[in-house]
């Protein structure tokens, strides 16, 4: 009796894990389109850039071993490396904050329930979906020092703008002006966290006699830190990999004032095919993101707030 | 009553910062609205302007006679209906492979247990931070190596093989869908693949949209990828087809904005009809964890 009751439990446990093993496999099949292309998109070429790195190839003669070189090279011989990645952290440094304020004030004016707010989160939100290119070309017309929209609206006050894309000193805020009209999308996302703030705790706070500027430090800013955690890594991502506006505008001038990194790894790759050095950039912009994304995930902890009873 | 009178001004006074808070918040609103359609309106009227008005100092505001053949220009001038070709051949080729492929592997992460499926989701989300041009390079010499630069392939291929971030965001929306049809399909005997086609896809409408519109854009708009696979005139994109049409000698502006406007549009069009869509896309996967 207990021998048959044991035999029948050991049937049922093996039956179950040959179930769990069968689901497991069908896993690994459904995945496995995934997992092919982690090996040959991502991991391989990881790898593989990391090899690339230590020689000198231009794809036409066989690469050759070089060790460090490309390293050395870059760290101590070349200026436009430096000149790359200080326009680059400049520009991250000054537009990533700007886009975390700018877009949680817009996202703070359209969530006061305005009327028509639909209409206006279209129209705050329109640009940033357009494509890069024609964004660009559009812009250098608007920039465009004598004819431009933005000089001919500073002449109406009595300013004589400058000459934007073709100044050394302004091209880069130019730029910088030129994306902030891409501020839309964190927007949306601001706004859509704003909305599932429950309101009763904006009515206990006044009932206990906050007002709006203590509610929105002690309600609003916590309850949305996870979402300003969200952007910022997305938001110094992105800036890192600037290459279309650079590319388009500027060309990296004037005096490579907008030389952005990853142009400078364009360049390198597909304009000199240094492929050993443009693959050690590569890997050193790779370092630089993942050592930028590991910190703010290391502050998180002290400064982003999640609710205990998370959906 | 002098209580009362009290208490009524200063409810009144409340009233009234009330309104004024109201009237500044429309303002600010309808003063950004006019500061973000500027471009627009700019870029509008320049592509509609006679020749000498576009570079008339100081510029007009309205062009006078409208120009409408600028657009039939510009979009001779460079054939741009073989770059919209190309491009929508090559979006939609893309939409296919990510709603394959991402259905799947989504599915797969959302419903399925096996051992090692939490480490695999988080080299999942970990890819989703990779920096494209980390890999760019060796995958370029992989194509290469294969013979297919120069050609639509490297652009398409890829998306056969699953994104990172279109996987996650169908896995948030099949982690919402209830698990009771699912069970009653399998207690009918339905297997796996069966379960996704006939259960899963019909009642996932809203997600395969949001993946494909952001797909479609995201091949619209792309410039990296086609700047450095395809060398042939007559395979460029539209992006690449505008940058190229910037860079030619002596283009005029009333073409460029024309050409801009135009590559715009579908984007602009496909986002008044879908907006939801996106919105929900970008919440869908920025929010929830």
């Amino acid at each position: 009796m207990t021998l048959t009751g044991r035999a029948k439990a050991l049937r049922r446990a093996r039956r179950s894990t040959s179930l769990a093993r069968r689901e497991a496999l069908t896993f690994y099949l459904l995945i496995s389109p995934w997992l092919i292309g982690l090996l040959l998109f991502v991991l391989g070429p990881m790898v593989a850039s990391l090899v690339v790195s230590f020689t000198r190839w231009d794809l036409l003669s066989p690469a050759t071993f070089i060790g460090l070189q490309n390293y050395e090279k870059m760290l101590t011989r070349d200026p436009l490396f430096w000149q790359s990645l200080k326009v680059t952290a400049i520009y991250t440094c000054v537009y990533v904050p700007m886009e975390l304020a700018g877009g949680l004030v817009l996202a703070l004016l359209l969530n006061q329930r305005l009327r028509f707010e639909g209409v206006f989160r279209t129209i705050y939100y329109l640009p940033s979906v357009l494509p890069g290119v024609a964004f660009v070309v559009l812009w250098i017309w608007i920039l465009h020092p004598d004819v431009g929209l933005l000089n001919t609206l500073l002449s109406y006050v009595g300013i004589q703008g400058p000459r934007w894309l073709a100044d050394p000193g302004w091209a880069l805020p130019a730029l910088l002006m030129m994306s902030l009209w891409g501020l839309g999308r964190s927007m949306v996302i601001y706004l859509a966290s704003l909305q599932g703030i429950p309101r009763h705790l904006y009515e206990a706070a006044s009932i206990d006699g906050a007002n709006s500027w203590q509610s929105f430090w002690k309600i609003t800013i916590p309850l949305l830190t996870p979402t300003i955690f969200f952007n910022l890594v997305l938001s110094i991502i992105s800036t890192f990999q600037t290459f279309t506006s650079a590319y388009v505008a500027t060309d990296g001038g004037p005096l490579d004032s907008t030389l952005f990194y990853v142009l400078y790894l364009f360049r390198q790759a597909f304009q000199y095919f240094n492929m050993g050095y443009a693959s050690a950039l590569a890997w050193v912009l790779f370092l630089i993101i993942l050592a930028l994304t590991l910190l703010i995930v290391r502050s998180s902890g002290r400064w982003v707030f999640y609710e205990g009873e998370r959906r | 009553m002098s209580a009362a009178a009290g208490r009524q001004a200063a409810r009144r006074s409340h009233r009234g910062r009330k309104r004024l808070r109201t009237v500044t918040s429309y303002a600010l609103a309808v003063g950004g609205a006019v500061l973000f359609l500027l471009p627009l309106f700019w870029m509008v009227s320049s592509s509609l302007k006679p020749e000498y008005q576009v570079l008339q100092y100081p510029p007009r505001w309205l062009p006078d006679p409208i120009r409408w053949a600028n657009y039939a220009e510009a979009l001779t001038y460079v054939p741009f209906g073989r770059y919209t070709l190309n491009t929508l051949f090559i979006a939609s080729m893309t939409i296919f492979g990510h709603l394959l492929s991402c259905t799947v592997v989504a599915y797969a992460f959302a419903r399925l247990r096996a051992p090692g499926k939490e480490f695999l989701f988080l080299v999942l989300l970990a890819t989703l931070m990779l920096p494209y041009p980390v890999t760019m390079i060796p995958i370029y010499i992989g194509f290469k190596t294969v013979g297919w630069v120069n050609s639509f392939l490297p652009l398409i291929v890829p998306a056969f093989f699953g994104s990172a971030f279109y996987i996650f965001l169908m896995r948030q929306f099949f982690l919402t869908l209830p698990l009771e049809l699912e069970d009653a399909a399998r207690v009918d005997g339905a297997n796996t693949l069966q379960i996704i086609w006939h259960v899963i896809l019909p009642i996932s409408k809203p997600a395969l949209a949001t993946v494909a519109i952001f797909t479609f854009q995201a091949s619209w708009n792309d410039f990296l990828g086609p700047l450095i696979y395809l060398h042939d005139q007559t395979k460029y994109t539209v992006s690449l087809g505008l940058s190229f049409f910037r860079s030619s000698y002596d283009v005029q502006w009333a073409y460029l904005m024309a050409a801009s406007l135009v590559t715009m549009l579908p984007v602009i069009i496909l986002f008044f009809f879908a907006q939801r869509l996106f919105i929900e896309g970008i919440t869908l996967t920025g929010i929830k964890t």
